[in-house]
């Protein structure tokens, strides 16, 4: 305790004692609870005290007045702790400035308000969002037009950091995707005899289907998180106000250049993997099926149709303009901190791997029916 | 608070250098107890490199820097939380943490160090608010939604918040308007006055320098010079010349 009673003839004195100091911030708080319990009329003697700081002095004072007013009586013997005075000064020149209400219970007028307030920001969003696109389509005519305005250092930095730079891991990760599904497809094709067809199962599913979206969610993981961390970063820094105040084009210069750089990137990735993965492919069929490469290929231009690879390859543009778009939507609308910035980025990565498949989706049904 | 008259800082043959460039060269400073030493230098000297020295967040190449007696540059980062729990620190540009509020910034050392009940907190944050001069609910606001002015009072507040007896001010008055900055260097005399801190302050600020400071160090020719404000006035070296009795300094000086 930082205190101690002692009672003679004419009543209760309290000697405080110890550090008042923030290190004992608990000990205050529970001796200041025990003097409470105290009495109301009792002497008050601060010359024990050894340490006290302004947390100390500020807490003490504060119970001082809440007794006070709760109807004690104190008498402090000797001097007042140091401090006091300061914080007289404080409360007197720096009166509180009238803070807003604290908010109320949750009544029914909250939850409308909350409930207004979420649709329009929702009309806001969606209106910022078709202002964004429609932005990017007009700046984008303008670019094609001019070679000044098509940024093209810019666009090959980013086809450089979008598309060269993930072949190693766009590369590893389409052959063993590949070799993954021949080994189980072979497995359950080997039972009826029928192990020739692995060869088929691998070329269809990769030209189709696996080489363009797992290649299209690498890149949404690696790119559009970059894409909107960037330009969240430049926002936060007011890059972005810098630029408009040069009478720079924003658009011009951090967006279309990414989505341009972007869609040549992708469907290049897109190649590469749908190649690893064929070879992926016939390693696998060579080493566990006895499929030599001799035969492999005559049987991977049977297996395919004429549209096979351009079904696949065609969806990379599009997908890459949904990575970009969604990358550096997310991007330019950080505000104010960086736990934005990180929601954010998230959001960016989420929404286009789940845009990417969900277009994915879309264009099998449309394929289907077209039978293309 | 024993007013003892052992320095509180003190940094002696102090060498900082970054491969070839050599930063400081045998720098030697004493801050005393309860004094405001202005730290001036120009772009380049090594304010800042002196600065992250002394508050340990970087070594030297050589030399020692004593905080209240204990050599920093030797210490092992268990024994420098120690010292760094004694010390305030408010930065260039405020470093309030962004994604929490002022009440957070204010509280989050104070979370960090003790445990303390949400009324205490509560309360020691209501302190520290009215000590800068911040209305009480500026505490529920983010960092973004302060003005410039604000936002130095709030670091100031969080640098206030373990009760420090020795604080560090980088740059308090940068990108304020004079009339902010003024408040500013107002508070940070009442503050002074009122606590008896010892503050260390960097400033290009002729006018805070003037309002506030007892001694000032110029860092020069990877040195420090350190003299009171009459003192160094008087100093011969050119940039110190240049420097508080150049046009701009006239002008700060007639004004006072």
């Amino acid at each position: 305790m930082l205190f101690e009673s002692e009672r003679s003839g004419d009543g209760l004195t309290l000697r405080l004692r110890g550090g008042w100091c923030i290190d004992n911030l608990r000990e205050i708080e529970s001796s200041l609870a025990q003097l409470n319990e105290q009495g109301r009329h009792v002497k008050l003697d601060f010359s024990g005290i050894e340490t006290l700081d302004l947390s100390g002095a500020w807490l003490l004072r504060n119970w001082l007045e809440r007794a006070k007013h709760a109807g004690g009586r104190f008498e402090v013997v000797g001097e007042r702790p140091a401090h006091f005075a300061f914080l007289d000064e404080l409360l007197e020149h720096k009166a509180a400035q009238p803070g807003e209400p604290a908010p109320g219970a949750t009544s029914l007028r909250d939850a409308v308000v909350w409930i207004g307030r979420g649709a329009v920001q929702q009309g806001i969003q969606t209106r910022d969002a078709v202002g964004f696109f429609g932005r990017i389509a007009a700046t984008m005519l303008r670019s094609m037009r001019s070679a000044h305005h098509l940024r093209l250092p810019s666009v090959v930095r980013h086809i450089y950091e979008t598309g060269i730079q993930a072949i190693p891991i766009v590369s590893l990760i389409a052959f063993l995707i590949s070799v993954i599904v021949a080994y189980l497809g072979a497995q359950q094709l080997q039972t009826f005899g029928a192990e020739i067809f692995t060869v088929d199962l691998v070329a269809i599913s990769v030209l189709r289907e696996m080489g363009v979206l797992l290649t299209s969610i690498i890149v949404a993981g690696r790119s559009g998180s970059a894409f909107a961390a960037e330009i969240g970063v430049m926002r936060l820094n007011d890059e972005i106000d810098a630029l408009q105040s040069m009478g720079v084009d924003f658009y011009e210069v951090l967006v279309v250049p990414r989505l341009i750089g972007l869609v040549i990137a992708l469907p290049l990735l897109t190649i590469i993997a749908d190649a690893m993965g064929l070879a992926g492919g016939a390693l696998l069929s060579s080493l566990l099926l006895d499929i030599q490469l001799s035969q492999f290929i005559p049987r991977v231009q049977d297996a395919l149709a004429p549209t096979t690879f351009w079904a696949g390859l065609i969806k990379a543009p599009v997908f890459a303009m949904l990575i970009a778009l969604v990358g550096t939507y997310r991007g330019m609308q950080v505000r104010d901190s960086s736990r934005e910035l990180g929601r954010l980025t998230t959001l960016a990565v989420v929404q286009s791997i789940f845009l990417v498949i969900f277009a994915d989706a879309i264009f099998a049904v449309v394929f289907v029916e077209l039978d293309f | 608070m024993s007013e003892s008259r052992q320095p509180v800082i003190s940094v002696r043959n102090l060498v900082n250098r970054f491969g070839k460039q050599v930063v400081h060269d045998g720098v030697n400073l004493d801050v005393m107890p309860g004094e405001v030493l202005g730290v001036v230098g120009g772009s380049g000297s090594g304010k800042s490199v002196l600065l992250r020295t002394m508050l340990g967040l970087q070594r030297p190449s050589s030399g020692e820097v004593r905080i209240e007696g204990r050599d920093i540059t030797q210490m092992s980062d268990s024994e420098l939380l120690s010292v760094k729990r004694r010390y305030g620190v408010t930065f260039q540009h405020g470093a309030l943490f962004s994604s929490l509020t002022v009440a957070e910034n204010i509280q989050l050392p104070i979370r960090e160090y003790f445990d303390a009940s949400p009324e205490a907190l509560e309360s020691l944050t209501e302190l520290r608010l009215r000590m800068v001069g911040l209305p009480v609910d500026a505490g529920g606001k983010l960092p973004s939604q302060l003005s410039g002015g604000m936002v130095k009072r709030a670091a100031l507040a969080r640098a206030l918040a373990l009760d420090p007896a020795l604080l560090f001010l980088d740059e308090p008055t940068a990108g304020l308007d004079p009339i902010s900055a003024a408040g500013f260097d107002e508070l940070v005399t009442y503050l002074h006055r009122g606590l008896k801190l010892t503050i260390v302050m960097i400033t290009h600020d002729l006018d805070t320098l003037l309002a506030t400071c007892s001694r000032v160090a110029v860092l020069v020719d990877r040195k420090i010079v350190v003299d009171t404000l009459d003192g160094i006035m008087k100093n011969p070296h050119p940039w110190i010349q240049e420097y508080f009795h150049g046009p701009r300094a006239r002008a700060a000086q007639a004004a006072v």
